[in-house]
């Protein structure tokens, strides 16, 4: 628990370090919903093997990390339907209206000091911010 | 060449994100509720990403890409509808959950039937995106 940060700052390390690969490989910008939703509405064209090669590791490399034994195995998601289906169509439209999420706004964004990339990122986390304290409210608790 | 990049970048993303704890949706949620028990940990990662990504963007300076034509253009600088709307939606969803679409996908393997339920609900979310996007414009277009 203690050491939680130091994992944070590892593994987001790593995430940078991927990030800059495919930006220095392939001249791409690292979005997670960029690659998928491109996928999904056809934006992705001659890009498409790279999204589901991309994609295809992203879900794999942590599943064999989950089956070799790693600590990291728990979600804690909710179990609600309404707050998964609720929740996912949210995240879907929204990072898609916006052209960006964590990775591409937050990571690839700010580390360019894009303006747009910057407001983005503190809507989103002042957004989530707002409905957590909502749930609180309205739950007890999470 | 690209493919083989794509997997390593795609690889090592889903590493990053699995042992740094952002697919555990207490740590994320934890973050978002300042008004609790805050949990620092995606401040570190998130601080963690930008680093060697600064790096990236320097070096792209006068270059091409290993693999590539050229490097994405400089990025807009206004601020849209769009991007307003869709940070406040994407915020709301990400709170309501705690998972965003890095996370949802690296922890499909091991996140069991509410990760599946999350995954297609977004997928759906992000396929209806152009439609969505076309009534925005309409609205803006008329006001």
């Amino acid at each position: 628990m203690e050491v939680s940060w130091l994992w944070g700052l590892f593994g987001g390390l790593i995430i940078g370090t991927a990030a800059s690969i495919l930006l220095l490989g392939n001249g791409r910008i690292m979005g997670a919903s960029g690659i998928l939703g491109g996928l999904l509405d056809g934006t992705a064209r001659r890009g498409w093997a790279e999204a589901v090669a991309f994609i295809a590791a992203l879900i794999a490399v942590p599943a064999l990390f989950h089956y070799l034994g790693s600590a990291r195995v728990e979600t804690h998601a909710t179990a609600s339907p309404v707050l998964l289906i609720a929740g996912g169509l949210a995240v879907g439209l929204g990072t898609r209206l916006a052209n960006g999420c964590t990775s591409g706004h937050g990571v690839c964004g700010i580390s360019r000091l894009s303006v747009r990339g910057i407001i983005a990122t503190l809507i989103y986390i002042g957004a989530g911010v707002a409905t957590v304290a909502g749930l609180r409210a309205l739950m007890g608790g999470l | 060449m690209r493919l083989i990049i794509a997997v390593i970048a795609g690889g090592l993303f889903g590493l990053g994100l699995h042992l740094s704890g952002m697919t555990d949706t207490n740590r994320v949620q934890g973050f978002l509720d300042i008004f609790g028990a805050w949990d620092p940990t995606l401040a570190f990662v998130m601080g963690g990403a930008i680093v060697p990504m600064a790096v990236a963007w320097r070096l792209t300076a006068g270059r091409k890409p290993l693999a590539g034509s050229m490097f994405p253009s400089r990025p807009s600088t206004e601020i849209t509808r769009r991007l307003v709307i869709g940070s406040v939606m994407f915020g709301i969803g990400w709170g309501l959950v705690g998972l965003c679409p890095g996370p949802a996908m690296a922890s499909l393997g091991y996140g069991g039937i509410p990760g599946v339920v999350f995954l297609v609900a977004m997928m759906v979310g992000m396929a209806a995106a152009p439609r969505v996007s076309q009534i925005l414009d309409r609205r803006t277009a008329s006001a």
